[in-house]
């Protein structure tokens, strides 16, 4: 195995670490600020890449697509928090799940029912296409790099608005006691409706950044929301900080754990038990990794409480 | 007057042929949302074109979506075969459903057509004299496509499939006709979207050609990451990831690649040339080997009934393997073990007034049964 290879696969980790992070961050927010658990969250995702592959079918524009994805999830995301979920903040999180549940089931149908059943085409724009070569002989696809620069950009821009900005210390400020700063003046239904919608337009483009090398399809955000709940659930709940280790984490665990770990059985048991034994384990390797953040840390790597 | 009495001696003839032949009830458990939809969309929509050409009023057909989920499959069979009182099931897409369902649907005596899968269970020491397969054993598109590579000179392929039944069958399949050593073997997860780590090594092996079996969405997103990534080695695959339904959304990057299939809209015979006219006029899409295989497992079962009461199950049963009806794949038998024998072709996809679809350039096997058929003794 060639420092090439290793060198690419850590890249590829990073890729899909940055754009958990972009789903995560959203679903950690939701859940810090609101206390709701939003199984919907895969539907804003595939709201974006729809978005994004009507609207580049449309205009061949991919970053009107973008811009696309990034304003009908944010709507979606914030009719959504305004018809259904403000009246599930006060319930327990079983009613939030099943009322969330449903949502999935609509958005898909609603999905299915404007679009078709057959998974629609968005692809990589011209100029971005292709692969470039890395310092140390790496060919990489350039599409992949911008997605790395992208997550890392938004993660960035999203750390200095919680730090830095007014509504980012308001929503630190609904994480901690929502009674006290509603008390203070601060109008918290409008602030949650606003953190809804942000979480979804973060959803919404990582849908549409993914989708263009991926299948753009109903039912597309589920495998990912699982996973951005691993995320989470390891970063600790409602810490970006937290969500942002633990995507990279979690990418890093799930495509180098794919990769090394066959290789590291046929080192001790024949290849072809070695590919069958070690494909099944590489799945397991984020839940294990889950565990055992949690034996460790119960509540997340950054988590304030469990 | 002479009208009048015409329709009344053809209404005669109708409520005589009724009170002849017992009515069949067909339950119909396919996909219909969810992910995998548009296969089982297009199974529904081949059948039921076929039982509407046909016009027999003894045909009743109920449909319900098994949401891809095996539980769900089980929970609709039972109640198709209990309440429903069906004779015949069928529609099921997915291999891990069809074993879920069928074994237990043929033990209580029903009829299973399927129109899609065919796990290898089934075929060889699980076969049932009441199961009959009208699309394929799981192995046979992979067998030829291994044949293929053979004959074109690929002896280093790289291959890969997702870690279930199914895709197990589709390595074994590829592995039993091709000719060497594979450059490299990976079983992805089932429903994996990023298959940037497996491109990597794919870059990294010495392969001449790639050969992969990833069905649905799996195979788009793996076709536009491998045209992204420069990679540019031959690629051999079966029909299911170029299928009508997939390759709008591949787009240019799965131009000129070979797969392997049954059928195809250029398939020259009567049959064939009626159904993709009938269906393009019906539902505004051009048919998928999908709907091909729904509009004859439909044909069949007509067949069948024009020659033998469902009622009376041994003679039905013959009835069903004679396959006296015309198939869209031109030559259709089946073989001892209920599963066909059939030619394979290779297609090439291709652009064709702004439209991917694909065209045959080649025939992969004549006449090819399956290897499991041996283990079926019945």
């Amino acid at each position: 195995m060639s420092l090439v290879l290793i060198a690419e696969q850590v890249l590829n980790g990073l890729q899909f670490g940055v754009m958990l992070f972009l789903m995560a961050a959203g679903l950690s927010l939701i859940f810090g600020v609101m206390g709701l658990i939003n199984l919907a969250h895969g539907s804003l995702y595939m709201i974006g890449a729809f978005c994004a592959a009507a609207v580049a079918g449309a205009t061949g524009s991919f970053v009107l697509a973008l811009m696309a994805a990034l304003a009908g999830a944010a709507v979606a995301g914030a009719l959504v928090e305004v018809l259904v979920i403000r009246r599930l903040y006060n319930k327990d999180h079983l009613d939030q799940v099943l009322a969330t549940f449903a949502l999935i089931l609509i958005f898909s149908e609603g999905t299915r029912w404007l679009f078709g059943s057959f998974p629609l085409y968005l692809n990589v724009p011209d100029i971005l296409s292709g692969p470039v070569t890395l310092p140390g002989g790496i060919q990489y696809p350039l599409y992949r790099l911008v997605l790395i620069g992208a997550g890392l950009a938004v993660a960035g821009g999203l750390f200095w608005l919680i730090s830095k900005t007014r509504i980012g210390i308001q929503i630190r400020a609904g994480e901690n006691d929502r009674e006290m700063i509603a008390a203070l003046g601060v109008d918290i239904g409008r602030l949650y409706t606003l953190v809804f919608a942000l979480g979804a337009a973060l959803a919404g483009l990582a849908g549409a950044l993914v989708g263009a090398i991926q299948s753009v399809q109903v039912g597309m955000g589920e495998p990912v929301l699982i996973l951005a709940f691993v995320v989470i659930v390891i970063g600790g709940i409602g810490s970006i900080k937290g969500a942002f280790l633990g995507a990279l984490l979690v990418g890093l665990t799930n495509t180098l754990g794919g990769i090394f770990l066959p290789e590291a059985l046929k080192l001790m048991i024949e290849p072809a038990a070695a590919t069958s034994i070690g494909a099944s384990l590489a799945s397991m390797a984020i839940y294990i990794l889950m565990a055992v953040v949690l034996v460790l840390k119960p509540t997340g790597l950054f988590g304030a409480r469990a | 007057m002479l009208k009048s009495l015409a329709a009344a001696v053809s209404g005669l003839a109708l409520l005589t042929g009724a009170a002849i032949a017992d009515p069949v009830k067909v339950g119909m458990i396919t996909t219909l949302s969810g992910g995998g939809a548009g296969l089982g969309i297009d199974v529904r929509d081949g059948f039921m074109l076929a039982v509407k050409q046909a016009g027999n009023e003894d045909l009743e057909v109920v449909i319900e979506d098994d949401q891809r989920k095996p539980d769900v499959a089980v929970q609709l069979a039972d109640e198709m075969i209990q309440s429903e009182k069906v004779d015949v099931l069928t529609g099921i897409i997915w291999s891990n459903l069809a074993m879920a369902v069928v074994p237990a649907a043929t033990a209580q005596g029903k009829f299973y057509l399927s129109p899609n899968a065919g796990p290898s269970q089934l075929a060889g020491k699980g076969c049932h004299p009441n199961y009959f397969n009208v699309a394929w054993q799981n192995d046979n598109l992979h067998e030829a496509a291994g044949a293929y590579a053979k004959e074109t000179g690929y002896n280093n392929s790289f291959i890969l499939a997702p870690n279930y039944p199914a895709g197990k069958d589709a390595l074994t399949g590829y592995k039993r006709f091709y000719d060497g050593e594979p450059a490299g073997e990976i079983y992805t997860k089932l429903g994996q979207t990023d298959y940037a780590a497996e491109l990597a090594q794919i870059r990294a092996s010495d392969a001449d050609s790639i050969f992969f079996f990833l069905p649905g969405g799996m195979g788009i997103s793996f076709l536009k990451q491998l045209a992204d990534s420069g990679i540019d080695l031959p690629v051999v695959g079966p029909a299911f990831s170029f299928d009508q339904g997939i390759l709008q959304a591949v787009g240019d990057a799965a131009l000129g690649v070979k797969n392997t299939s049954q059928w195809n809209k250029d398939i020259d015979n009567p049959a064939n040339k009626a159904f993709v006219e009938s269906f393009k006029a019906e539902y505004g899409r051009l048919p998928s080997l999908y709907a091909s295989q729904g509009f004859d497992t439909a044909n069949l079962l007509l067949s069948a009934m024009s020659k033998a009461d469902v009622k009376d199950a041994d003679a039905f049963r013959a009835a069903l393997k004679e396959a006296d009806f015309n198939s869209t794949r031109g030559n259709f038998a089946f073989g001892n073990n209920h599963h066909p024998v059939q030619d394979i072709f290779v297609r090439e996809v291709i652009k064709e007034d702004d439209v991917y679809t694909n065209k045959i350039i080649a025939t992969a096997m004549s006449d090819h049964a399956d290897a499991y058929a041996a283990e079926c003794n019945m």
